[in-house]
């Protein structure tokens, strides 16, 4: 009995023992969050040389893009410590600086000699910098993203079809230069019958829930002369939101939408644009470059069969595009804040940098981005170079949920339910923001 | 022998234990064993509901906890009251409302009337009618947007077919005109058959007699459906009528799925703008107040009814 009592004790306290070992062996692993999409199996690839190199192990928390604002915002209010390391969209930079929620990075920065001279300047301010501008740094740019355009190569290349657009619009049928050729382009397209299939003219963004419709309307509306504010005068709107250019360019983003997108795309933002693409149904595709690579790869759509060009200009020669793409952040609620520096420190490392371009991540590294073999090394690599160069960004202000709200409201009630004027949706707009930030009482 | 056992019980508790519980009232037992409930009650309901109250006068958000918190009176209910966009979101909720009740009623009671009849497979039909009913709202949803895709929805080829309109004219999400539709039609096949449960067993509790001495009475069909069945089941109906209302006041997975409260704002039911306010804008203390107002507007609307459901029985 002694016996079987002392063996039972021993396998006991032998499981107790390798559990316990187990759980010391997994107390530095480190949870990264971020949306679900491409760029995020691609990270999960690369970070399997962090846990080579220093033994903590890496786990991952990824959310679909339509939930991803919702979920992690409320992780970082509730003050939750799911996420060590989180990537996190550039407009959140405001309020997550502003109510704690990342840590400063500032110092950690100039302890490692990680200078953000060595990143690109529109990705440090639009995914780095709280207050914008001002040498306060909150994250390390880490997946650079702009809205860009994708046009079937093929259809493009066709002679009949270029015969019948030079005809009709007396330019080559090639990549728009200007969104009234993009509009031109759009048009002939549309319903179009190609290798016996009816096709469209463009995808664009329109969706109501979480920020589609603001950032497509927006990617047009900057080319256009559309200003968030007075650059003299700091949250005065009246005048630059609702300027008679913007007016303008609300009115063609909604022509455009009436005239040429596919039937029923009322609701459609990144998922829906890469399947109308992919499935054949249009003729060009506004999106952002993370999906690039994916669309580069696909045996229907991809290869020789695709092109990609930089937004259009505005009618006045502007030229701008809507910035996407996100910082790395360690969370301040972490108990394995110091482990999440060392991801970060690893993460700027150029070679890594490198790599995570190559396995479809976008670097914003200098080094890489200004590499001369950069431009050949992706047939949209140039592309989202020149994008980059001209890009403009949302509100990042600590209220940029209920700015960002109102934004998708207004444009979706002219844009795709066509009521009232655009005049009337950007008055609205400017009552809607004077209302937010007379709230945070910054007006 | 109740007693008996009682005796049994009684002899072998432990004396302790015995003197405690001789000490505790009837009353103080029943307190005892229900108490862990109210306590959960008052935990998870009672306690979240004055504390939305005491926030409707706040500025609070939750996003920002260490903001200073402001007393605002009555300026959150005022703004809500006020704004023109709350009341065309009420207005949405309304005709929603109005809409699946007035439809699920009629089908309903009219299929728990036709089950009634007790035909040949009328079982296996009652089955068939109930499966939509049993599905999740989250397949629901997603099974009809694709049944409304313009290009590949079978719902708009079957328009298409009917009356000849092309299918990817048939937008039924997109257009401004028919997205209201599209809900009530995916919420009436929903819960039509939850209704005729309930009519159908209004149906089954009337005494079969009474349709005998009309009978005799030589009453037609039309006379007995008049002034025996449609009396005896209204009371059933009206409750029929009472669930589906507070369920549908604050519709919010239907709507979520198949638009989004779009195109623009055609579908923004109320508790789509409430989760906006709450959720997305983080309005914390503006969302309490939109909520009581909701809460006082269905409690309200749910004592009369309630009161002339009561009347109705009464007859």
């Amino acid at each position: 009995m002694k016996s079987t009592l002392k063996l039972a004790l021993g396998l006991a306290s032998a499981i107790f023992a390798s559990t316990a070992v187990s759980n010391v062996a997994h107390a530095e692993d480190l949870t990264l969050c971020w949306a679900a999409w491409d760029p995020a199996n691609a990270l999960v690839e690369l970070s399997k040389d962090f846990t080579k190199e220093t033994g903590i192990g890496m786990k991952f928390e990824f959310v679909p893009w339509t939930n991803y604002a919702d979920r992690f915002l409320n992780e970082l209010n509730s003050h939750g410590k799911l996420c060590d390391l989180i990537i996190g969209d550039s407009q959140w930079i405001g309020g997550a600086a502003e109510n704690g929620h990342y840590v400063k990075l500032n110092d950690f920065f100039d302890k490692e000699k990680i200078s953000m001279d060595d990143f690109v300047p529109a990705t440090v301010v639009g995914y780095s910098e709280w207050p914008k501008n001002t040498p306060n740094y909150w994250a390390l740019p880490a997946m650079g993203d702009v809205v860009g355009w994708t046009y079937r190569k093929d259809w493009f290349s066709r002679p009949e079809l270029q015969k019948e657009f030079k005809d009709k619009y007396g330019w080559d049928l090639g990549p728009p230069q200007t969104f009234d050729q993009l509009k031109q382009v759009a048009e002939f397209f549309q319903k179009r019958q190609i290798d016996g299939k009816t096709v469209y003219g463009a995808s664009i963004y329109t969706e109501r829930g979480s920020e589609g419709i603001t950032m497509g309307a927006m990617d047009v509306l900057y080319s256009y002369g559309f200003q968030y504010e007075n650059p003299k005068k700091p949250y005065e709107m009246e005048g630059y939101v609702n300027s008679e250019k913007s007016v303008k360019g609300l009115e063609f983003y909604k022509a455009l939408y009436d005239c040429c997108t596919p039937p029923g795309a009322s609701n459609s933002y990144m998922g829906e644009g890469v399947d109308a693409f992919k499935s054949g149904q249009v003729a060009m595709h506004m999106n952002f470059a993370f999906t690039w690579p994916g669309l580069q790869k696909d045996e229907n759509v991809g290869g020789d069969k695709i092109g990609y060009f930089v937004n259009p200009k505005g009618p006045d020669g502007d030229q701008f595009a809507q910035l996407g793409g996100q910082g790395i952040s360690v969370v301040s609620y972490s108990d394995k804040q110091e482990s999440a520096l060392k991801y970060i420190k690893w993460f700027a490392n150029k070679d890594v940098q490198a790599k995570w371009w190559s396995l479809g991540g976008y670097s914003c590294l200098n080094a890489v981005v200004k590499d001369p073999k950069f431009p050949a090394s992706q047939p949209y690599a140039q592309t989202f170079l020149d994008s980059m160069a001209i890009v403009k960004d949302f509100w990042a202000e600590p209220s940029y949920a209920p700015l960002l709200q109102a934004s998708q409201k207004r444009f979706h009630d002219y844009v795709v339910a066509g009521q009232g004027s655009a005049k009337d949706a950007l008055d609205g707009l400017v009552k809607d923001w004077t209302q937010v930030f007379q709230d945070d009482g910054k007006m | 022998m109740l007693n008996r056992t009682a005796d049994n019980v009684a002899r072998a508790t432990p004396e302790p234990l015995a003197k405690k519980i001789r000490g505790i009232s009837d009353k103080g037992l029943a307190w005892l064993f229900i108490s862990p409930t109210i306590l959960l009650l008052l935990a998870i309901n009672i306690f979240p509901l004055f504390w939305a109250i005491y926030l409707s006068f706040t500025n609070y958000r939750a996003n920002r906890p260490n903001e200073v918190v402001k007393n605002l009176g009555f300026a959150n209910y005022q703004r809500i009251l006020g704004d023109q966009d709350i009341w065309i979101a009420m207005q949405t909720t309304a005709h929603f409302v109005f809409w699946t009740i007035l439809l699920q009623t009629v089908i309903g009671f009219t299929l728990a009337w036709l089950i009634d009849r007790k035909f040949r497979g009328h079982a296996f039909w009652t089955t068939i009618i109930l499966v939509p009913m049993m599905l999740s709202p989250a397949v629901v949803g997603n099974f009809w947007r694709f049944l409304y895709e313009p290009q590949i929805g079978l719902f708009s080829y079957v328009i298409s077919f009917v009356t000849g309109i092309p299918p990817t004219n048939v937008q039924m999400l997109s257009n401004v005109e028919l997205a209201p539709w599209s809900i009530i039609i995916v919420d009436t096949w929903m819960w039509t058959p939850y209704v005729m449960l309930i009519c159908l067993a209004g149906l089954r509790s009337i005494p079969e007699y009474i349709y005998e001495a009309a009978e005799v009475d030589r009453a037609s069909n039309w006379r007995q459906f008049w002034s025996i069945t449609l009396p005896m089941a209204l009371p059933f109906i009206m409750l029929a009528v009472l669930f589906r209302g507070i369920e549908n006041f604050k519709m919010f997975d239907m709507v979520n799925l198949l638009t989004g409260g779009g195109p623009g704002s055609t579908t923004e039911v109320a508790s789509i703008t409430l989760k906006r306010q709450a959720f997305e804008s983080w309005r914390t203390g503006y969302s309490s107040a939109f909520a009581i107002i909701l809460f006082v507007a269905v409690f309200g609307l749910a004592n009369i009814y309630v009161k002339a459901l009561n009347k109705v029985k009464q007859r």
